[in-house]
């Protein structure tokens, strides 16, 4: 049998919705990542707390409190409404916001730890070569921490693509707007179609295990690897 | 004077061992919808026998697929025929046990009043941006609600504004914190002493749709639980009746 339109319409938009949340979080998680490794602030704290809450919360409380917010009558829901973009919930970017506040710390945190493992050293040697800040970030922080981005770009991406409690709570379950992967296995499942159910959630597992696999196996000699 | 305290202390442990005999437990899987009046009659089924009836609420499915692989329920409530009386023909149901325990109401609610008018013309005027029925392949509910639509020809016209609760719960909720204009969703949930309670609603007439038969059914393993036979008849008894019907279904 294998994957019916709808299933492939599901995986299409996992992917892009993977894609697009993973390209977002690399550009707002880095610089909140060199924030959190170089400040002496003490909102370093509550910051890092904020960033690390997804990991321990119930996807339900997150998407919860996303239903109430960007709603009609929650705050960033006036205020989507008033840029006169309408509200986010029930819509592919809705997901996406959703998606790079969930996915953060697995985004953050490597670099971060990158960062961190990479020391002030290499930074100041380059400046006394006359290298400015964003010649200084291309040639030497991003090519040392390559580890630490790539590690955060394969564990947003593929947290993002395991997503399901958020999207259940705020996506409406549209297809090809908001149905992703995670939610058609469940339709599959609660419809009792368990043949269908089996061809996708196998490939979710045999994908999850892939990208992992190949992520540990290209940084077995790394010091900076996987630090979560 | 010693042996007659032993006596009294014998004679007690037999009353206490009687009544735990007689008062026992059942575990009950209950469809989302019927949350609060279930709720209701097991405190007063608590009362009445001295069973104690333990709940979890779900969706219908997902009770399904659980039972199917063990899960430690003596009785299903199910949102629709379909599953128990496929776990029935699938030998994992107590063969004739099962019976319709209550019939559902859909109701077209919102939670803004005066938004929907009393004869669902809204539906017909197309002025709203979302709309939430329970995904129609799963839930009874989004079954009955999209058999009404195309029963009024209107269909075509909505479909685009809909967004799809996994059950109708979800959708209760999607239409409650007004990320959805209106939405079909089960009298029990928006009505309770038989009124509304808040928002604005159209009690859809049960001519418009297939009914929406709830059956219960005793599972396998509560074969010869006195509570699960005692929770069976005092469903179908005249207490449970008029709470079931305070929820607004029709019995």
């Amino acid at each position: 049998m294998g994957f019916s339109d709808a299933d492939l319409t599901a995986i299409w938009l996992t992917l892009r919705l993977a894609g697009v949340t993973t390209f977002l979080l690399l550009l707002i998680g880095t610089p909140l990542a060199w924030w959190l490794a170089h400040t002496r602030s003490l909102w370093k704290g509550p910051v890092g707390a904020v960033v690390a809450l997804p990991l321990v919360l119930p996807p339900t409380v997150l998407g919860f409190y996303l239903l109430l917010t960007m709603g009609p009558n929650g705050p960033v829901g006036q205020f989507t409404q008033w840029l006169g973009i309408g509200t986010l919930p029930f819509t592919f970017w809705g997901l996406v916001v959703a998606s790079v506040l969930y996915s953060m710390p697995f985004v953050v945190q490597p670099i971060q730890n990158a960062i961190e493992a990479l020391g002030r050293r290499p930074l100041e040697v380059a400046a006394t070569l006359r290298a400015g800040p964003w010649d200084r970030f291309w040639t030497v922080v991003v090519p040392l921490a390559r580890p630490g981005f790539m590690t955060a770009a394969v564990l947003g991406f593929a947290h993002t693509v395991g997503e399901f409690g958020v999207v259940l709570m705020i996506g409406g379950n549209i297809p090809g707007e908001t149905r992703v992967v995670s939610v058609q296995i469940y339709d599959h499942v609660e419809a009792m179609e368990y043949a269908q159910a089996h061809w996708l959630a196998g490939s979710m597992v045999a994908f999850s295990f892939l990208v992992l696999f190949a992520l540990y196996a290209t940084q077995r000699n790394n010091p900076q690897r996987i630090t979560l | 004077m010693k042996t007659k305290r032993k006596n009294i202390a014998l004679g007690l442990a037999a009353l206490v061992g009687a009544a735990l005999a007689q008062a026992e437990e059942v575990s009950v899987a209950v469809a989302a919808n019927f949350t609060a009046p279930m709720k209701a009659i097991a405190a007063a089924f608590e009362e009445d026998t001295g069973h104690k009836a333990v709940l979890s609420f779900g969706s219908t499915g997902k009770f399904y697929a659980q039972i199917r692989h063990g899960a430690p329920f003596q009785v299903f409530l199910a949102a629709d025929d379909k599953a128990p009386t496929k776990l029935e023909q699938e030998g994992l149901a107590v063969a004739g046990s099962r019976f319709t325990y209550a019939v559902g109401t859909l109701v077209l609610w919102s939670a803004s009043e005066g938004f929907v008018d009393a004869d669902g013309e809204v539906l017909k005027n197309n002025r709203f941006k979302r709309f939430a029925i329970a995904n129609p392949k799963l839930a009874p509910y989004g079954k009955a609600a999209a058999e009404v639509l195309t029963g009024m020809g209107l269909m075509d016209a909505v479909k685009p504004k809909f967004v799809f609760g996994e059950n109708i719960a979800q959708t209760y909720q999607f239409a409650s914190t007004g990320n959805a204009d209106l939405g079909f969703v089960a009298l029990s949930q928006v009505m309770k002493d038989g009124k509304i309670t808040s928002g604005s609603a159209w009690i859809v007439p049960d001519t418009m749709h297939a009914p929406i038969r709830q059956d219960a059914v005793i599972v396998s393993n509560g074969e010869g639980n006195a509570a699960a036979e005692a929770l069976m008849q005092y469903l179908r008894g005249d207490k449970a009746k008029a709470i079931i019907r305070a929820y607004g279904y029709r019995i």
